[in-house]
């Protein structure tokens, strides 16, 4: 053997020392290729995927802030409604002389009430029937009441469970306006409504 | 006869008999009563009181104790009655005023031989909507009732006691109201709705009365006492059934009824059975009889009736429904009999505003009762 292999051994040896202390990258050892027009696009999507995820989150931002808005536009309408069905419950209704049987007016008036019942299950009511100040006092506390039961009546038969309404009269008791005369005698011969418990759905 | 009580006992038994109407009462000032009546003694002036057409002298003495009543009779010359009677409490109060009327009432029994109706009040609704009681004679007008509405009073028949119908937050119920304790009592639970125009049977134990319900408004009997269940007594079928008034025998109930199409008399047996048309149908005339009120001797029946459209005062004799009007003039609504079957109050807008009257169904005189308004009224029995 002669001393000049020996020596080329040791070279190797240190040189492979080397190169085991560098960390070797896991996975797939991909050969970037160094393709410009990939990499732009690469750029783009990125870019564009983020523009995306903040339009959505900000879209979702309104979106809640425009129901919120809505809900306290609709609530606001409620309030609003709740008195005009108020009003529409309230309503007196009108009879000509001497009779219980509905008028047609009334009747139109009774046809509003009815969803404004039936939209309000809890609530219940009284009619109160009253007469104009002729007749005897004693009949007219009877006639007072049939007008309230035709009046409860056309209710039932419109949906409105019976158990919901209380009838009652007043006879010629308690005018709405004094006095004598047709003009007088018109506005008395009316059944009045009044809620009694219950509200809101 | 001088001194203030004299004086005030001699005006409230003169006024009383006046009230009567069975005797033409001769008024005598202070005066001339003492010109023609001895201050004490029986010498009276017989010739001048013949001549005056005066059938009988009463002469009133105060004691002590209470008062001597003496009666002479003109044509005789002679005492031929004398009483003495306790007259309690402070003068002119109202158990002194009543027991004088009591007195008249006595003086009209020994006359005619049955008492006079004094010695009794009536009860009504006043403007303000409550019970009020007033003397027979309009003396001491008093409240009774707080509440929303009290309507349609009724004697009890011992003349202690009251029902009606009293209108509260809790609807409308049928109260009785005691004299003695001031207190009501509700005697209709056992109906819901519109309870009104109660009466209580001649027996004191029964009350009759109008329930108005989906069904329409009908009579129910009841018991006064205890908590049975109330029956119903008219035929329903949507018809309206109020004021009833019994037959003093308690085996009838006079009502109103519209089943006809418009308001009519009818009777029927206390039970319920046989109802009668009691007023006379009157063709091509929409009729409207309403609130009749039986007398306590039981020939006649009093009601309202519009003629000509205005309601009259009238009476039926339950026999042969005969019938007599007793007003002509205005709106006269809601008779009531006095215990003497002849005088009659009712409600009368003659003068303006809805007052009490008073009308002696023979001669057709009037007198007006209340001051400050009254409707709805109930002459009670004569207090015992």
């Amino acid at each position: 053997m002669r001393l000049s292999s020996i020596l080329a051994a040791s070279a190797v040896v240190i040189a492979v020392t080397a190169c085991v202390k560098r960390p070797v990258p896991l996975g797939p050892v991909t050969t970037p290729s160094v393709n410009q027009d990939s990499l732009n696009k690469w750029r783009a999507d990125s870019i564009a995927r983020a523009d995306s995820l903040r339009r959505a989150e900000e879209a979702r931002q309104r979106a809640e802030q425009d129901s919120l808005r809505a809900l306290r536009e609709r609530e606001q309408r409620d309030a609003m409604s709740q008195t005009d069905a108020l009003a529409v419950l309230k309503a007196t209704i009108y009879f000509d002389y001497d009779q219980s049987v509905l008028t047609d007016a009334a009747k139109t008036a009774l046809n509003a009430k009815v969803p404004v019942l039936q939209s309000r299950s809890g609530l219940r009511i009284r009619i109160t029937g009253h007469t104009d100040s002729r007749g005897s006092a004693e009949y007219n506390l009877a006639l007072g009441l049939r007008r309230a039961a035709e009046t409860k009546a056309y209710l039932v038969a419109n949906g409105i469970e019976a158990s919901r309404i209380e009838i009652f009269s007043l006879g010629a008791e308690r005018p709405a306006v004094q006095g004598e005369g047709e003009e007088v005698w018109s506005k008395n011969r009316r059944a009045e409504f009044d809620p009694l418990s219950g509200g809101a759905e | 006869m001088p001194g203030d009580q004299t004086d005030s006992v001699r005006a409230i038994i003169q006024r009383d008999l006046d009230y009567d109407d069975r005797a033409t009462v001769v008024a005598l000032d202070a005066p001339a009563a003492r010109a023609m009546i001895p201050a004490s003694g029986d010498k009276f002036n017989y010739p001048l009181f013949a001549k005056l057409g005066v059938v009988a002298i009463i002469r009133p003495q105060i004691g002590l104790t209470g008062m001597t009543v003496s009666m002479y009779d003109v044509a005789t010359k002679k005492l031929i009655q004398s009483g003495n009677f306790s007259i309690p409490g402070e003068v002119n109060g109202r158990s002194w005023r009543m027991a004088l009327h009591g007195v008249s009432d006595e003086i009209g029994r020994w006359i005619f031989g049955k008492r006079g109706a004094a010695r009794s009040r009536v009860l009504y609704v006043g403007t303000d909507g409550q019970v009020w009681v007033i003397d027979s004679d309009g003396a001491n007008p008093r409240k009774l009732t707080s509440m929303n509405l009290a309507l349609s009073p009724a004697w009890h028949p011992n003349g202690n006691a009251f029902v009606f119908s009293g209108f509260t937050s809790r609807g409308s119920q049928i109260g009785l109201y005691s004299f003695e304790t001031g207190d009501v009592t509700w005697k209709s639970a056992t109906t819901r709705g519109l309870n009104i125009t109660p009466v209580i049977a001649p027996d004191g134990h029964t009350i009759v009365y109008a329930n108005g319900a989906e069904r329409g408004t009908d009579l129910m009997l009841a018991d006064l006492d205890g908590d049975a269940e109330a029956r119903r007594i008219t035929v329903g079928r949507g018809s309206d059934n109020t004021s009833p008034s019994f037959s003093p025998d308690g085996r009838q109930i006079a009502f109103m009824s519209g089943r006809a199409g418009h308001p009519e008399l009818y009777t029927m047996d206390a039970d319920g059975t046989n109802p009668q048309l009691l007023t006379q149908y009157n063709y091509g005339e929409q009729n409207y009889r309403a609130s009749p009120d039986w007398a306590p001797d039981g020939r006649l029946i009093a009601y309202q009736s519009r003629i000509a459209g205005s309601f009259q005062i009238m009476t039926i004799d339950f026999r042969d429904h005969t019938t007599k009007q007793l007003t002509s003039d205005g709106e006269n609504e809601d008779p009531s009999w006095a215990p003497d079957s002849r005088h009659l109050v009712f409600t009368s807008g003659r003068s303006g505003q809805h007052q009490l009257w008073v009308l002696d169904s023979e001669s057709g005189r009037m007198r007006q009762l209340t001051k400050s308004g009254g409707r709805l009224a109930a002459w009670s029995p004569l207090f015992k």
